[in-house]
């Protein structure tokens, strides 16, 4: 699957609306006959960057396989909003169990379809950050060495937002949670820890590993898409701002998704089989600041005294993951027109 | 067919009977012998279709277990010990979402200090969970009790619990009658799931409930393991017709006619019990035993009536909840309140200390005698204990209890060998 990303001279830009595409590239989310896999009524966040990407993943998926696919959710923001007694918003067949044990439980749906000579019936596991990196980090790995036929969604919102904004394995540094409060001479997140779990997922050399987020619904679709046509262990991890957590505004989540793309500090790639097959350039390279300044779980940086040193340290984790993804292949700053994913 | 087997791999061929379509385990002494079994059965294709799944814990066997349980498909499991401590959130959760799991507990000690003996503090840990918890006397029974499992978890949408004592009955060779597989297709219907992961009839299962139901759910569960105080003997006397085997049930008496002092238990111990009461019996003493199989649901009724002729009830149990007592003889108390029987509680075998004839028998004498305490430990090394307690008085840093013990008595033993 190749995509070649142009420029459409209708609007200057990549990013188009889905009426200057073909049929065959719009999204799944512009065809009426989407699934709706979380119908609304639900009780996220206003600007709740995980339920769209849920909703985003999911509906591609249920195209993907005509219908035929089982969701697995860990405990936390996306299970507690979506089901509150007696009502539901899955319109899926969908099973909570408990926080650590997603990939688990989907590996047994994966089992029982299989003997029940359902194999056509795929699954999906689904938790946040929380639920992936760290407590449910056991039962994923084996889920991973096992190779057992799951596509894992980690919706990643850097913390156990859910709880009350708490310190994860995916918190970044010098971000300020409730368990790494914006105090002493190392204010928020200490650097040095945390979990990159896209690259420990490549680590299992399963069949495909992708990073994505909400920033590109075309991206995050393609990437839902291709890993259904894969059979085996799968993992896709989508950056999903958290205006709560993170202390942003509502109607900044897709621009502070793009921001962390752009800043190199979320790097957007695929690999298969432990090796990255694409990369998704920076277009507008972009300093670390721009997408501190907008959330306020960084505002201990900015104002009366900053802190430069530590955004300086920041802005070294961007260029590390630039230089290690090659996301930067032309000049820095200049629109790259002849990218190629594959 | 009578055939000289061991006790776990009675119960593997059973289960490989009453065909499981996902069968995932982690190993752990002294359930492994049973899950090595079936593992090797579906190896070699016998079980088709039938997936064996290799975990990396007893937390992800359970959790696999959900979801293939979930996902319509007739599924086991075994564990033992820290292996379903290991597992617990799992183990609520099966029982919470109502999915009927068939697990063998190979009962075994909890640690620390570390112990891979039998006694039943691992079935004690879960009792509340939800999940129901068969006993079983002998080898033939924990065999049998399988299958009666699969039937009930499925009939009722519950989770089943299959205890053997560890080693005691999973290692050893003895006479069990091996059931067939037409016998056992007659008796176990294929799994019809109340509920099930379907795309093409979607439902949600494992919403979040709040203050507004969850008492409602909860008391749905309760009720479902009354009904299976009705199911459970109705589906033994089934089998019994069917295969002859007296298996199963609520509870069962042994010489209890005329007795007016009758010992209570679960598990392999029964055996011995027996023997014992025998041997008092020949001595004139009017005394009986109650075994019970059903420990969760707990058969009150049965119980208080096969109690009903007793002055003194003693309460044998290989498990004990710590800073008050026996866990079975709480139980026993509170159905028979309101006569004038008296209830003691002894705990014995934990570790998997040998509980032998001659020990309770002198125990039944003592009872007789009016001497027994109401709470009793068996064999309990009680100059070792007063020891200890010695060290720990005279010394802040007396250091860690469980190596003192060891070394006290190693040096014991060096004594008397030396004496020798």
């Amino acid at each position: 699957m190749t995509r070649q990303p142009v420029r459409f001279y209708q609007v200057g830009s990549f990013a188009v609306g889905n009426r200057l595409l073909n049929d065959e590239d719009r999204t799944v989310q512009s065809s009426p006959n989407r699934t709706n896999s979380i119908d609304s009524g639900h009780r996220a966040c206003q600007g709740c960057g995980e339920v769209l990407g849920a909703r985003y993943a999911l509906d591609a998926a249920m195209r993907a396989t005509n219908g035929q696919l089982v969701a697995v959710n860990a405990t936390g923001c996306l299970e507690v909003f979506s089901t509150p007694y007696p009502e539901t918003s899955w319109r899926i067949a969908w099973l909570h169990s408990l926080f650590g044990n997603a990939p688990a439980v989907a590996t047994g749906v994966a089992a029982a379809m299989r003997v029940k000579g359902k194999s056509e019936v795929r699954v999906v596991a689904q938790a946040g950050d929380g639920g992936t990196v760290d407590i449910g980090f056991g039962c994923l790995s084996g889920m991973f060495e096992r190779n057992d036929d799951v596509l894992f969604i980690c919706y990643d919102n850097e913390g156990y937002m859910n709880t009350g904004v708490q310190r994860s394995g995916a918190t970044p540094p010098a971000a300020r949670t409730a368990t790494t409060v914006a105090a002493g001479p190392e204010p928020g997140n200490v650097f040095g820890q945390g979990k990159d779990l896209p690259r420990i997922a490549m680590a299992h050399d399963i069949p495909y590993v992708a990073t994505a987020t909400v920033a590109d619904l075309h991206d995050l679709e393609q990437k839902v898409e291709r890993a259904m046509e894969i059979h085996g262990a799968r993992y896709l991890h989508v950056l999903v701002p958290c205006p709560l957590g993170w202390g942003s505004a509502s109607d900044e989540t897709i621009h502070i998704a793009r921001l962390a793309k752009e800043t190199g500090l979320f790097p957007v790639f695929a690999a298969e089989h432990g090796r990255v097959t694409s990369v998704s350039p920076i277009r507008h390279r972009t300093p670390v600041e721009e997408y501190l300044k907008l959330q306020r779980r960084y505002a201990h940086l900015f104002g009366s005294s900053p802190r430069p040193d530590i955004v300086a340290r920041l802005q070294e984790i961007a260029d590390e993951n630039i230089a290690r993804y090659g996301l930067v292949t032309e000049e820095a700053g200049e629109s790259v027109a002849s990218e190629v994913r594959t | 067919m009578l055939r000289q087997i061991e006790g776990s791999r009675a119960v593997a061929e059973t289960v490989a009977l009453c065909r499981p379509e996902v069968v995932c385990a982690y190993p752990i002494s002294p359930q492994t012998h049973i899950i090595e079994a079936v593992g090797a059965m579906v190896k070699a294709g016998l079980l088709s279709p039938c997936e064996f799944i290799n975990v990396e814990s007893e937390f992800a066997a359970m959790s696999v277990s959900i979801g293939s349980s979930a996902a319509g498909a007739r599924t086991y499991t075994a564990t033992s010990s820290q292996g379903l401590l290991f597992m617990i959130e799992a183990v609520y959760n099966a029982a919470g979402l109502g999915l009927p799991i068939v697990m063998t507990l190979a009962n075994r000690a909890i640690g620390a200090p570390i112990n891979i003996w039998n006694d039943h503090s691992d079935a004690m840990a879960v009792r509340d969970s939800g999940w129901i918890q068969l006993f079983a006397e002998t080898n033939q029974e924990a065999a049998d009790l399988h299958v009666q499992a699969f039937r009930l978890a499925e009939e009722l949408s519950v989770p089943v619990m299959v205890c053997m004592d560890g080693f005691i009955l999973t290692h050893a060779v003895e006479g069990v009658d091996m059931l067939d597989q037409s016998v056992v297709d007659g008796f176990l219907p294929p799994y019809e799931p109340r509920q099930v992961l379907d795309p093409n009839d979607p439902v949600s299962i494992g919403a979040m409930v709040g203050p507004e139901a969850f008492e409602e759910v909860r008391y749905l569960a309760h009720l479902r393991q009354m009904d299976a105080l009705e199911r459970i003997p109705a589906i033994a006397q089934e089998f019994e017709e069917l295969t002859g085997h007296a298996s199963g049930g609520l509870v069962r008496s042994y010489r209890t006619e005329d007795a007016d002092t009758i010992v209570v238990a679960l598990g392999s111990v029964l055996g011995t019990i027996k023997d014992a009461v025998d041997v008092r019996r020949q001595a004139g003493e009017r005394v009986g035993v109650v075994g019970i199989t059903s420990f969760r649901p707990f058969p009150g009724e049965a119980v208080r009536e096969a109690l009903s002729g007793a002055s003194r009830i003693i309460v044998l149990e290989k498990a004990f909840s710590i800073g008050f007592g026996g866990v079975l003889a709480t139980d026993v108390a509170l159905v028979v309140q309101g006569s004038n029987a008296k209830v003691f509680s002894v705990v014995a075998g934990l570790g998997g200390r040998a509980i032998t004839r001659r020990s309770l028998e002198d125990l039944l004498a003592q009872s007789v005698r009016g001497e027994l305490n109401p709470l009793t430990f068996l064999d309990l090394d009680q100059a070792a204990v007063d020891r200890e307690r010695a060290r720990m008085a005279s010394t802040r840093r007396s250091g860690p209890s469980a190596e003192n013990l060891l070394r006290d008595l190693g040096s014991d033993y060096a004594a008397s060998k030396a004496q020798t």
